[in-house]
C-alpha cells in the first residue's frame, strides 16, 4: 500500500451503479418474461390477462411494501397472511351482525394494526427475535380467525362492494385496487428513500448498534414498521374478502411465503441493510406474470411452483456468485481485506 | 457525467423500443370453439379438482378422461397445488380465456369461485360441479355422488346381510353433532325398524373422527356388549380405527364391521378378512358422469333444467333433478373382488 486509494478507485461508474444492480436485473427479467409471454403465449396479450394478473397479485403487492422495510431492518413478519385471515373474518362477522361495511373495514384495519403492535411489542420491548414472535402470531391470528367463524363462511356482501373490489380504472384494464396500491407504494417509497426514518431503516439493518449510537430510535422504528405491516395486511384482507365475496378463516393461508419470496427475489437482503421497493414490486409482478403465462401455456400448478421456486433459488445463488466475482475483480490477488469486504458487503 | 447519463438514456430507449416492438407482434389469440370434437361443439373439457396430487381426484378425473376419450373430446386437468379457492379462481379465469367448452369443478368454496364461474358461463363455457357444489346459480349442473337415503340404506343392507339379519349391532359415528352422520343414523334407524325387526341397535357411540378415540370406543363397545354381532361406522376415520382394533383382537371374524371407507385405508383389512365389504361412491364414475353431463350441455342436448335427460355411456341414462342436480346413483360396495381396482 504505497499510496492510499481514493474513493474513485473503489467506486464503479454511475451507469454501472444504476444499471448493474440487483433491482435492475429483476426489472430486466420482468421485461424479458413479459416480451416472451406477450409474443409467444396465446391470450397473454389480451387486456383481461393484465386485469386478472393484477387482481391476483394485489394482496401480495400490498403486503410486500411494509415487508420490504421490515426485512431491510433485518427482521421478518411471518404473520401477515394470518392477519389477512383475521381481518377477513372480522369484516365478515361484523358485517353479518349488521354493521355497515365501511365501519367493519375500519375496525378490521385497526385490529390489524393492533395485531402488528403486539408483534412489535414482543420484538422491541420484550426483545424477542421477530422470527420466533411471528411464527407464534402466525398460528395465534390464524387460530383466532378460524375459531371465530369455524368452518363456515360469511358470503352476504352486497354486490356493489364486491364489484368495487374487482372494478377497473376508467375503462383501462387496471383494477382500482392498483390505484390504492400505487398511492401506498409512493408513500412507502418516500418514507424509505427520502426521510430520516427511512435512512434509519437501512442503518438498523446494517448495524443496530451503530444506528443506535447515531441517534436512530431502533425500537420505535421497528415498532412502527410492524404496526404498518399489520394494518396493510388487514387492508389486503378486506380486498381479498370482497374480491371473492367470501369471509373465511383460512383465507390467504400460506401467502406470507409468497410475500417474503418476492421481497427476497426483489433484491432485499435477508440479513438486512440493502434493497429497494422498485426491485420488490418488479419481483411481485415477475412472479405473477410468470405464473399467469405458464397457466395460459397449460403448464400444471406443481410445475409452475417448481419453476418459480427454481427462479428464486437461482436469483439468490446468482447474487452470491456476482458478489464473489466482484471481490475477485477488485482484488485480483484474492487476498481479502476486512474493511473493503465489509464496505462492499 | 453527461456521457454516462446519455448511456443510461440509450439503454432505457432500447428497452422501450423493444417493448413497443413486442406490442406490435402479440401472439395470436385463437378464438374458442376449435379445440376438440367435430362439428360446432367445442368438446374441450377441463377438470378442475380441489387440488392436485389427491388420490380421490386422480381417480375421479381419470374417470372423466375415460369418458372424454369415448366421445372424442379433449381432456385436461388444471388445479392449484393446494386446495385454496383463490388458486382455483386463477385457473378458472385462465381456462375461460383459453375458450374451453366445459369445466368440471369440485369447488373449494361454494361462493368464492362463483364470480369466476359465471364469467366463464357468460363466455359460453358450460360448468358442471361434482363432489363439492357451488351455489346453484353459479353452475349448470351438479353431479351429486349419493343421497342420504342411499347412503343409509346401503349400510343397513351390508350389516344385516353380514350378520344374518338378526342380533345386536352398534354404530360408531363421528362427533355427536356431525350433521351428515346424524341424518344418516336417523335414516338407518328407520330402515332397521321397517325392514329388519330382528336386528337390535344397542348403542350409538362417538369417536369424534379421531383415530385413537374411535379405536378406544370400539374396544369399549366390544367389552360392554358381549353378544354384539356387528358395528357400522358411517365415517372413514371410524371404520379404519375399528378395523385396526378388530384385526388384532379375538373378535376378528366374529364381529362384522362395515360402513363408509376408502379403499386405500381399508385394503389391509379386506385382505386379512376383518372386513368383508364396505361402501362409498365410486369417484371414477363420478368423474365419468360429470364429463358426459358437460358434453350434453355443450352439444345443447340439455340446459340443466329439471327433467332434462342425457346419456352417459356405460352408466346409462340420467335425468336432471331439482336445482340442476344429477344423482350418480346408489353408493358403491367395495369388497375383496374389486378393491384392487381402486387407488384412492
Amino acid at each position: 500500500m504505497a499510496e492510499p486509494r481514493t474513493y474513485k478507485d473503489y467506486s464503479r461508474p454511475l451507469w454501472r451503479r444504476v444499471l448493474l444492480t440487483r433491482e435492475m436485473a429483476v426489472i430486466a427479467a420482468l421485461v424479458l418474461v413479459w416480451i416472451w409471454a406477450y409474443t409467444q403465449v396465446p391470450y397473454f396479450a389480451a387486456p383481461i390477462t393484465l386485469t386478472y394478473l393484477l387482481l391476483d397479485i394485489a394482496p401480495i403487492l400490498l403486503m410486500a411494501l411494509p415487508m420490504t422495510l421490515i426485512i431491510i431492518t433485518g427482521e421478518i413478519d411471518l404473520s401477515v397472511a394470518s392477519v389477512v385471515g383475521l381481518s377477513s373474518v372480522l369484516l365478515g362477522t361484523l358485517h353479518q351482525g349488521g354493521m355497515p361495511i365501511e365501519l367493519a373495514a375500519i375496525i378490521a384495519i385497526v385490529v390489524g394494526a393492533l395485531a402488528g403492535a403486539l408483534n412489535g411489542f414482543l420484538i422491541t420491548v420484550v426483545g424477542l427475535p421477530s422470527l420466533a414472535v411471528t411464527i407464534g402470531s402466525l398460528a395465534l391470528y390464524r387460530g383466532l380467525a378460524v375459531g371465530l367463524l369455524g368452518t363456515t363462511a360469511v358470503t352476504d356482501f352486497t354486490a356493489a362492494w364486491k364489484d368495487f373490489a374487482k372494478s377497473k380504472l376508467f375503462g383501462t384494464p387496471i383494477p382500482t385496487i392498483i390505484l390504492i396500491f400505487v398511492i401506498l407504494a409512493v408513500a412507502f417509497a418516500v418514507l424509505l428513500h427520502f426521510t430520516p426514518f427511512g435512512r434509519g431503516v437501512y442503518a438498523i439493518g446494517l448495524s443496530p448498534e451503530a444506528a443506535r449510537f447515531s441517534g436512530v430510535n431502533v425500537e420505535r422504528t421497528k415498532f412502527i414498521l410492524f404496526v404498518l405491516s399489520g394494518a396493510v395486511a388487514a387492508l389486503a384482507g378486506i380486498y381479498f374478502t370482497l374480491r371473492f365475496g367470501s369471509a373465511r378463516g383460512d383465507n390467504a393461508t400460506g401467502m406470507e411465503l409468497g410475500v417474503i419470496a418476492a421481497v427476497l427475489l426483489g433484491g432485499v437482503s435477508i440479513f438486512g441493510g440493502r434493497g429497494g421497493l422498485h426491485g420488490v414490486i418488479a419481483a411481485v409482478i415477475l412472479i405473477g406474470a410468470l405464473s399467469s403465462a405458464l397457466r395460459l401455456a397449460s403448464v400444471t400448478s406443481d410445475v409452475i411452483n417448481i419453476i418459480t421456486g427454481a427462479l428464486l433459488i437461482a436469483s439468490v445463488v446468482s447474487t452470491s456468485v456476482l458478489a464473489w466475482v466482484r471481490r475477485k475483480r477488485i482484488r485480483p490477488g484474492g487476498r481479502k481485506t476486512g474493511s473493503l469486504a465489509a464496505a462492499k458487503g | 457525467m453527461f456521457h454516462t447519463k446519455a448511456r443510461a438514456g440509450a439503454v432505457t430507449a432500447i428497452t422501450v423500443a423493444v417493448a413497443l416492438l413486442a406490442t406490435g407482434c402479440a401472439a395470436a389469440t385463437p378464438g374458442g370453439g376449435d379445440a376438440g370434437g367435430d362439428g360446432d361443439a367445442n368438446l374441450a373439457i377441463t377438470f378442475v379438482p380441489k387440488n392436485l396430487g389427491n388420490a380421490y381426484f386422480d381417480t375421479s378425473d381419470a374417470g372423466g378422461e375415460e369418458a372424454i376419450k369415448e366421445f372424442g373430446g379433449t381432456y385436461d386437468e388444471q388445479a392449484p397445488a393446494t386446495g385454496s379457492p383463490d388458486g382455483q379462481v386463477s385457473f378458472i379465469n385462465t381456462l375461460t380465456q383459453q375458450g374451453v367448452g366445459g369445466l368440471a369443478v369440485s369447488a373449494n368454496d361454494p361462493t368464492a369461485i362463483c364470480d369466476a364461474l359465471n364469467e366463464a358461463r357468460d363466455a359460453g363455457v358450460k360448468v358442471v360441479t361434482f363432489d363439492s357444489d357451488t351455489d346453484a346459480e353459479c353452475r349448470d349442473i351438479f353431479i351429486n355422488q349419493a343421497t342420504a337415503e342411499g347412503i343409509a340404506k346401503i349400510q343397513v343392507d351390508l350389516i344385516t346381510e353380514q350378520i344374518g339379519d338378526a342380533g345386536q349391532i352398534a354404530i360408531l359415528s363421528a362427533t355427536a353433532n356431525a350433521t351428515n352422520q346424524n341424518l344418516w343414523i336417523d335414516l338407518m334407524k328407520e330402515e332397521l325398524e321397517a325392514n329388519h325387526p330382528d336386528v337390535e341397535l344397542v348403542e350409538v357411540v362417538y369417536g369424534d373422527d379421531d383415530d385413537q378415540t374411535s379405536f378406544d370406543k370400539t374396544a369399549a363397545l366390544l367389552q360392554t356388549y358381549p353378544e354384539l354381532k356387528g358395528i357400522v361406522s358411517p365415517t372413514t376415520v371410524g371404520i379404519a380405527a375399528a378395523a385396526r382394533y378388530l384385526s388384532t383382537s379375538e373378535f376378528k371374524g366374529k364381529v362384522a364391521l362395515t360402513g363408509l371407507g376408502t379403499p386405500n385405508q381399508m385394503r389391509d383389512y379386506i385382505e386379512d378378512e376383518t372386513v368383508t365389504a364396505f361402501a362409498l361412491w365410486n369417484p371414477a364414475d363420478l368423474g365419468y358422469l360429470a364429463a358426459y353431463a358437460a358434453k350434453a350441455l355443450i352439444e345443447g342436448d340439455i340446459t340443466g333444467a329439471e327433467g332434462d335427460e342425457f346419456e352417459a355411456g356405460k352408466l346409462g341414462s340420467f335425468t336432471v333433478g331439482e336445482n340442476g342436480t344429477v344423482l350418480l346413483g346408489d353408493p358403491y360396495t367395495f369388497n375383496a373382488d374389486n378393491i384392487a381396482d381402486f387407488n384412492f
